[in-house]
């Protein structure tokens, strides 16, 4: 079917683009920017910021770019007297209801709304401030969200990411005219409210209203306090995105640099969530097996489809939506807390140091992170598991305050034990990787061969549709499993808990067809998270996928169960994958949540 | 074009034999009527003035079993109350104008959003349903109209916003387009029209449209009901001829002092004295010189009124009342009304209000709705002709 074609003109130049197109992306596509606030390719399009505004000849008033599709005969002007000085207004209109505390603010030099109001030089002396009689006191109440309403520009990308991509709703709009403004469901505070902490509003929020909980100034005291032992580990996604807080482009691996970083920063220790990461696919490969044989051998009652358990935003949502199936639920912790079991455990031991004094930060792309680290039943070695969760953000902010230059840094290895890692644990960063870890596992333990894909590659579970399937039919399996002779192994990965849902509903009407499901909370999976550099966005997403994958690809390892650091703990340490040790440092429970 | 002088009419509240006028118009090829009410040049009697015969035939072309018509009913106009009078008196007429655009254009559901403080007219209306749904079934009509009541806010005035709140939405504005006749109430096809317009339509058909055309001037045809109050011996709803100049509306109903007449209620314009000649009532595009539509409301003032408090009245009402989407309407509502406060205290400079008329103007070329645009009419017709009162 061709295309119909509209001709309209833009800014003096013929065009002829396909019916249906904004005028925000013909615009785009003939180069010429056009400012926006509300509008966030994610998500739809909502039209109410109003900074967008064209002119359009012979039209009475000035339609807004991102929700006006092309017409034909148009004639736009993207930058006339008139819709150059509407666009002032909106913006010091917006900016009187802004606090303008831009020294002070978190997001200060990564704000639209300051990139604008620069751009446009807008004039706060012009409209009356409307903060003055309003109090706002800043949420800080969650784990991992804080919220200042003084900063919103209601432009209610938040709610529509909390709607659309997350199907959770914690946020919304209440009350009209002057006292509209976003907030909690219920108005309650942001620990109360049904909320999954994944952080997508944040990365979603053009300005400083909602920002992850900080926790640097306490990283920095526990490095210089020189009675603690000070280990940091870093998240997989975290790598191949840290270098856009410090002067890359997206998709730059930055891994070997941020490491020196982190040593020059003072962390005793740097190490590698990869480490757990390969230590969680073991376990939960594992898991899967006896899962299958109990039910497949024994005719148990035994919950299946298997969920992964690593992302904690899923965690929470699924404990608040869907609680009568946790049982589904690997119950295996995510590679952070298992890290940090180890750390206060094996590690300590091997090292000769006091559980007491170690202090275990983890830098990740996420903002649900710091809500499980606080998490009561994360203390299984009788110590938090994980004492300071940071986002990759706030790893950006702390390098720029150390006074490193990081672009000039030399690259280093992580110091071990615990620094060690396959490439199947780097792929955890992104959407499929923890199925594709766990099986190129999980297969070679059934068959005692590696999955039969090209370079270890399982590109069916690759890609970036929400929900993705795969069947991998074993043969010639090894005698211990000849219960899985012919079996076809179904296996589904979903990302953004919007397609979670979906998953799950399915698994509540006994509908669904899989042995073994990936979720992951964040679109794209945590390339995406929450706690990852702002912008984010599709492209840039893809480009850190890319990232992740090149990493796997040079990796001497690239499977998590030959990873030499791990045959080793269960060597001198854990025993065996899901043995005593193993269920009482790695493995946890899930709690029953209301979902109002 | 004549100047027409103040015409009374008695049209909408005169008896009618409702059930012949329907009988005689579902014979009618749909075409055929769509055409009359063309030919008719009847417009919106809400006060945007979208010919009616034009938004009927676009719902008729689109495909698709279900389309629905909603009976705009959210009278909250400050100013405005004749819908109550016309859904007190004669809902059976305003049912007619629904039966019609349901056979023109297909729908088998309809909807009467009634707002939140006409609740007292529930039970007459089922009353009045029940007759209906049995005419319904006389003609062989597939029908049937509902209730639905607003909670109560402004904005759901504006057809898309009232569509929302009827999904359960916050009343907010939609993206235009597409517009409610592609994608309306669920996504369907959707008629809205205001509740005078849908009586209109049946008085089109039961006098024809060149006898409807006679009334009123070119462009601005028929008659419509006004609502009249403030200062004058005669408030009240009124049928008019549509054309006057408010000269002649003034002499009609003023109390012989009047200072300024606010057309259009509080979203509308004031006219000072001085323009009552120059000015007419109708839509914009049919009438030489300056035209002002309304959808009914009327008020009058007398020179004994502070017009800064008429002003602040209006802007503290819109303050509350825009759903607070979009930023010109959210913020600038409360800078308008922030501004004349500032400057009628002495915090602000008498220019000040030059800045917020620049305001007033990006308001209207940039809010996302038909009300955002237009709740700084008030203030910029008010500030321009009666400045002095907004200081002093």
């Amino acid at each position: 079917m061709s295309e119909k074609m509209i001709n309209l003109v833009i800014d003096g130049k013929k065009i002829a683009i396909a019916e249906g197109t904004l005028l925000l992306e013909a615009a785009k596509s003939e180069n010429v920017k056009i400012p926006t606030l509300c509008y966030h390719e994610d998500l739809c399009v909502a039209g109410n910021c109003r900074i967008c505004v064209v002119e359009v000849e012979g039209w009475r008033t000035l339609p807004v770019a991102c929700a006006t599709p092309v017409m034909e005969g148009m004639v736009v002007y993207t930058n006339s007297p008139l819709v150059r000085r509407a666009r002032r207004d909106v913006l010091a209109m917006l900016i009187s209801e802004h606090s303008t505390q831009c020294t002070t603010c978190y997001r200060s030099t990564n704000c639209e709304l300051q990139d604008l109001a620069a751009e446009y030089n807008i004039d706060n002396e012009i409209y009356i401030n409307l903060l003055k009689d309003k109090v706002f006191t800043i949420d800080r109440s969650s784990w991992s969200i804080e919220k200042d309403e003084s900063k919103c520009i209601r432009c209610q990308r938040c709610v529509r990411t909390c709607a659309e991509l997350q199907k959770v709703n914690a946020l919304d709009v209440i009350h009209r005219g002057a006292q509209m403004r976003v907030t909690t469901f219920f108005d309650t505070e942001m620990s109360d409210v049904v909320c999954t902490n994944c952080g997508q509003c944040i990365n979603h929020c053009p300005t400083g209203a909602l920002t992850e909980r900080r926790y640097i100034d306490g990283i920095w005291d526990a490095i210089g306090d020189p009675t603690k032992h000070v280990i940091v580990q870093t998240a997989p996604a975290v790598r191949v995105a840290l270098g856009e807080m410090l002067g890359y482009e997206p998709g730059a691996r930055v891994t070997g640099q941020m490491v020196t970083a982190l040593k020059r920063m003072g962390f005793d220790s740097v190490l590698d969530t990869d480490f757990s990461a390969d230590l969680t696919i073991v376990e939960e490969a594992y898991e899967l097996l006896q899962r299958l044989k109990r039910k497949l051998v024994n005719n148990e009652d035994i919950a299946l489809p298997l969920m992964t358990s690593c992302s904690p935003a899923w965690i929470k949502f699924i404990e608040h939506m869907y609680p009568d199936y946790l049982d589904h639920l690997s119950s295996c912790k995510s590679p952070q807390q298992m890290f940090g079991a180890i750390a206060k455990t094996y590690y300590a031991k091997k090292r000769k140091l006091d559980p007491k004094d170690i202090v275990n930060v983890s830098i990740m792309p996420c903002s649900a992170k710091k809500f499980e680290a606080n998490r009561m039943e994360m203390k299984d070695s009788g110590y938090p598991d994980i004492d300071l969760v940071c986002t990759t953000r706030e790893l950006g902010h702390m390098i720029r305050q150390s006074g490193i230059n990081f672009k000039e840094l030399p690259d280093s290895e992580y110091d071990n034990f615990m620094g060690e890692s396959s490439g199947a644990a780097v792929i955890f960063g992104v959407t499929g990787g923890v199925m594709e870890a766990a099986l190129r596992t999980a297969y070679e333990v059934i068959t005692g061969r590696e999955v039969p894909f090209e370079g270890l590659n399982i590109t069916s579970v690759r890609g970036m549709e929400g929900i993705r399937d795969a069947k991998i039919k074993l043969e010639n399996v090894l005698p211990e499993w000849s219960f899985l002779e012919g079996v076809e192994l179904a296996v589904a990965v979903a990302h953004g808990l919007t397609n979670a849902a979906q998953i799950m509903d399915d698994v509540v009407i006994g509908e669904s067809p899989y042995h073994f499901i990936e979720i992951m909370g964040c679109p794209s999976g945590c390339i995406g998270g929450g706690g990852q550099p702002i912008p984010t966005n599709d492209e840039i997403r893809k480009k850190r996928a890319e990232a992740i994958y090149t990493e796997d690809e040079k990796k001497k390892i690239r499977k998590s169960h030959e990873n030499p650091e791990v045959i080793k703990l269960y060597k001198e340490f854990l025993g065996a994958p899901l043995g005593e040790l193993s269920h009482k440092l790695l493995h946890t429970k899930y709690t029953r949540r209301e979902r109002v | 074009m004549a100047k027409k002088k103040v015409k009374r009419v008695d049209l909408i509240f005169k008896g009618c034999d409702c059930n012949k006028v329907l009988t005689d118009a579902l014979k009618m090829p749909k075409e055929e009527i769509i055409q009359m009410l063309l030919d008719s040049e009847l417009k919106g009697r809400g006060g945007a003035g979208f010919p009616t015969g034009l938004k009927w035939k676009m719902a008729a072309a689109e495909k698709g079993n279900r389309k629905y018509i909603i009976c705009n009913a959210d009278e909250g106009e400050p100013g405005t109350f004749k819908d109550r009078e016309i859904l007190d008196q004669i809902p059976l007429k305003v049912l007619g104008g629904m039966a019609l655009a349901a056979y023109v254009t297909g729908a088998r559901e309809g909807f009467i959003y009634l707002r939140h403080e006409y609740r007292f007219l529930i039970p007459k209306l089922e009353k009045t349903l029940e007759t209906f749904h049995q005419w319904m079934e006389d003609f062989e009509l597939d029908f049937t109209v509902k209730l639905f009541i607003g909670g109560g806010a402004y904005i759901c005035g504006e057809e898309t916003a009232l569509i929302e709140s009827m999904e359960g939405k916050r009343g907010e504005p939609r993206n235009k387009p597409p517009y409610p006749t592609h994608d309306g109430y669920l996504g369907k096809p959707t008629v809205v029209n205001n509740v005078e317009t849908l009586v209109y339509s049946m008085m089109v058909m039961h006098i024809g449209s060149g006898e409807f055309k006679t009334m009123g001037v070119k462009g601005s045809s028929g008659s419509k009901l006004f609502s009249i109050s403030g200062d004058t011996p005669k408030a009240g709803i009124h049928e008019l001829e549509l054309g006057m100049s408010l000269d002649d509306f003034v002499k009609e109903f003023g109390d012989g002092n009047t200072k300024s007449v606010q057309v259009g209620g509080a979203s509308g314009f004031c006219v000072p004295r001085n323009r009552f000649k120059e000015v007419h009532v109708g839509y914009e595009d049919g009438l030489k010189g300056y035209s002002i539509p309304t959808g009914g409301s009327m008020m009058l003032f007398n020179s004994s009124r502070s017009m800064y408090n008429v002003l602040h009245n209006y802007l503290v009402f819109f303050e509350e009342e825009s759903c607070g989407q979009c930023t010109p309407c959210r913020v600038g509502c409360q800078q308008l009304l922030k501004g004349v406060e500032a400057v009628k205290y002495g915090e602000k400079s008498h220019k000040y209000l030059d800045d917020l008329l620049h305001l007033a103007a990006t308001m209207k070329l940039t809010a996302k709705c038909g009300l955002g645009q237009s709740v700084a009419n008030s203030f910029s017709s008010i500030v321009e002709n009666f400045r002095e009162e907004m200081i002093y």
